[in-house]
């Protein structure tokens, strides 16, 4: 069977790439139109990752980087599923998470924000979806921080995801925010999304269900990358 | 009201942001956690081929180069073969090849590169040669969906590229070619708006 080719992404559901109140995207957004390209297998095809690539505790924040003991902050479990537009799990894909510390300040040499770093928090974890594209992360919820954009913009709770899927056009950076924070309508990168559904996809759930009882609270956030055409009509991507 | 349609939707974007090598990169964030940072090995020791190192910046709409950029390669081995079950020939893949890489610049230059071997002509859309070329992805604060592109090369022959020939305006294909400086080695600039601004595409 000749390979499938994937859905087209729906740049109206997506954020634009200028969206002036998160002021850095105004020189660093293309002001021509994308060239649109149908795929070819060099954009149906990406980079495959194993068990051999990491470390089964890599999806541990709370151990991963402990020294003295364990983080502080609120412990919480973020699982969910990555699946594509058609519902389907996507398994065995990448799936690597960063975020600040419990008072919002990351382990990064460029972060100078007061509040200070956690000797046993490091902020960073990667999985693999099983088989049914299902991963899940043990972490401590992180702060809300202030950046430099207004005078006084804070960012809300959230957590970077970055996810591979099947294929170089499902390459996606995202992030995760929390049920009911109330800067999550105040946040210029959050707003570029124009779309109030497309805002709700982000907010991770609290799930009492997933929560483990005298240790820690649990959310859930599953991950939608683009669907894969079926061969109805033939979608030929080579000749003959 | 006709049926809904019960497909899913895409997850929207956000911006990777400026600490995106805490997550990706963590070496460069400036703290050591991972046995092995991936992306770091486009090609292995082992593929044939001729090996390449490509350097560039990435400028923004001032003209000033992007220092927290993060790009992510994809390309084919000297064959022409993905290492990926999706092509039809990946199981003769160059041995040790994985055609990914992850590439993040100097925080005080904003200059990139990584190394390589020179990908072979791949198959396109309706067996249609492309020439060889290497996708990128692009993400960085103030980027609010990765931008993908592609690296093709000035001592390659372009002129039968369908994808080149997409370009309607024939001046701007020229964004896409990396420039051979020395022997193995190419300079590809990325220039994000503006003068000069590179073709991104919508994949």
């Amino acid at each position: 069977m000749t390979p499938a080719e994937y859905y087209q992404r729906d740049r109206t559901w997506q954020p634009p790439a200028l969206a002036p109140d998160y002021k850095t995207s105004v020189a660093r957004s293309p002001g021509l139109p994308l060239l649109s390209l149908r795929n070819s297998l060099s954009e149906i095809t990406g980079p495959v990752f194993g068990h051999g690539d990491i470390d089964a505790t890599d999806n541990d924040l709370i151990r991963n980087y402990a020294k003295t003991g364990d983080p502080v902050g609120e412990r919480i479990i973020v699982h969910g599923r990555v699946l594509d537009e058609d519902a389907r799990p996507v398994p065995g894909t990448l799936v690597e998470i960063w975020q600040a510390n419990a008072g919002g300040r990351y382990r990064h040499k460029k972060d100078t924000y007061l509040a200070p770093i956690d000797p046993n928090f490091g902020g960073c974890g990667r999985t693999l979806t099983d088989d049914q594209g299902h991963y899940a992360f043990r972490t401590v919820k992180p702060g809300a921080y202030p950046w430099r954009n207004w005078v006084n913009n804070w960012r809300p709770a959230h957590i970077h995801v970055s996810v591979f899927g099947r294929a170089f056009v499902q390459r996606l950076i995202t992030q995760l925010y929390f049920e009911g924070d109330p800067l999550i309508a105040q946040c210029p990168i959050v707003q570029a999304i124009p779309d109030p559904r497309a805002v709700e996809q982000l907010i991770a759930p609290l799930d009492m269900n997933a929560a483990v009882p005298l240790d820690c609270l649990a959310y859930r956030f599953d991950i939608v990358l683009r669907g894969r055409r079926s061969t109805l009509f033939e979608n030929r991507l080579e000749g003959n | 009201m006709p049926q809904p349609l019960d497909y899913l939707k895409e997850t929207p974007s956000q911006t990777a942001g400026p600490y995106v090598h805490i997550g990706l990169a963590p070496g460069a964030a400036g703290f050591d956690i991972y046995r092995r940072e991936l992306g770091w090995d486009i090609a292995g020791p082992e593929a044939p081929g001729e090996r390449i190192r490509i350097e560039g910046v990435v400028h923004d709409g001032t003209g000033a180069p992007v220092k927290d950029v993060m790009l992510e390669v994809w390309q084919a081995d000297a064959a022409g073969i993905h290492a990926h079950p999706d092509d039809p020939r990946h199981e003769a893949v160059a041995p040790g090849f994985r055609g990914w890489g992850r590439v993040i610049t100097d925080f005080d230059t904003g200059l990139w590169g990584f190394d390589s071997i020179k990908p072979g002509p791949v198959v396109g859309r309706d067996g249609r040669i492309m020439a060889p070329h290497i996708s990128l992805w692009i993400v960085a604060r103030g980027i609010n969906i990765g931008l993908n592109t592609r690296i093709y090369f000035d001592d390659e022959d372009n002129s039968a590229d369908p994808v080149l020939a997409l370009i309607e305006q024939a001046d701007r294909r020229q964004t896409l070619l990396a420039r051979k400086t020395a022997p193995g080695r190419y300079r590809f600039d990325i220039r994000l708006q503006g003068d000069g601004e590179t073709v991104f595409l919508d994949i």
